[in-house]
């Protein structure tokens, strides 16, 4: 029985860095919600991995998929850290998105003028 | 990975307001991450999820029957569409299983571009099949690899069996200019799609 032993072994890392919780204190949070650094908040406090998130967010506005791709984190434990430090005031998010079945037909003659430009 | 150098260009326009995305979905070496990364303007990201045990031992990848853990890559980029809209791609093979990372991309994405192979082309049934099931509208594009055969549209649409509405184009995931056509056509095809037909 040691594949399961091993298994657990590998989960124990992205536990600690969330602080030992698997969801986000928000589900509004998406692969692409933009967060921003707000730079009002000092970073004593923060775990490592808290640190970096803010770190990379100082400059300018990322996808939270960019936050986990650059910092090498799964999406799921990003979710969890920018979701914190949204509610610490360390982030804003930029655009939230609506959760709507039906794209906005505005937004999608948007998207096909964009893409037609670079043709 | 890890640490990538983070330079000004990494950062998206202060003006950009709002994001959206499109999936990129297909079987294995069907040319998902080529053509992210020819129309991406920064240099694609790739997260990585891990997926516990089910179905770990039928993944084309899987290194040993006995592996139970399996790595899920997604691999994406950017388009800056105008001074306050970005799309994102999300290139991620479509396999059943790796269900969270299929609901986070799914979620609020407009829609799928399927990349097929000619050569092999019963490989796209299964992602066809789970875009349906959650009612995701695709298009259908044929990356044409050197030396694959080259068929009729009719032939590969009754090969996939597609609906007569469903977009099938052919492009080159290596060049940009096929490539943006292929994503035109997917929002072509959704800007022609009733309310009335999307719910479910």
């Amino acid at each position: 029985m040691t594949p399961p032993l091993r298994r657990e072994r590998g989960l124990v890392r992205p536990y600690v860095v969330t602080d030992g919780r698997a969801h986000p204190t928000r589900n509004t949070l998406d692969l692409v919600t933009l967060v921003n650094g707000t730079g009002s908040r000092p970073l004593t406090g923060l775990s490592p991995e808290k640190r970096r998130v803010v770190e990379l967010c100082r400059p300018g506005a990322l996808s939270l998929a960019e936050v986990a791709g650059h910092l090498n984190l799964a999406i799921s434990v990003t979710k969890v850290l920018v979701s914190d430090l949204i509610d610490s005031g360390h982030l804003t998010a930029r655009a939230p998105i609506p959760r709507t079945e039906l794209p906005d037909a505005r937004i999608l003659q948007e998207v096909l003028d964009g893409l037609r430009s670079r043709l | 990975m890890g640490s990538a150098p983070v330079s000004d260009q990494v950062y998206l326009s202060d003006s950009v307001r709002a994001a959206v995305k499109i999936l990129v979905v297909g079987h294995f070496a069907v040319g998902k991450t080529t053509f992210v990364g020819t129309l991406s303007e920064i240099r694609p990201l790739r997260t990585e999820e891990i997926m516990t045990q089910a179905g770990a031992h039928v993944d084309d990848l899987a290194g040993s029957p006995e592996k139970t853990t399996t790595t899920v890559a997604m691999d994406f980029g950017r388009i800056t569409l105008n001074d306050h809209l970005v799309l994102y791609l999300f290139g991620a093979p479509g396999q059943k299983r790796f269900t969270r990372l299929w609901k986070d991309m799914m979620y609020g994405a407009l829609g799928a571009l399927v990349l097929a192979d000619t050569r092999r082309l019963d490989a796209s049934f299964d992602i066809m099949g789970l875009l349906e099931e959650h009612g995701m509208p695709y298009a259908v594009a044929v990356n044409q690899f050197e030396g694959a055969p080259l068929f009729p549209e009719e032939e590969i649409r009754e090969a996939l069996d597609l609906l007569p509405e469903t977009p099938l184009v052919t492009c080159d995931a290596r060049e940009a200019g096929s490539s943006t056509k292929a994503l035109i056509s997917l929002v072509e095809y959704l800007q022609t799609r009733t309310p009335a037909q999307e719910q479910r």
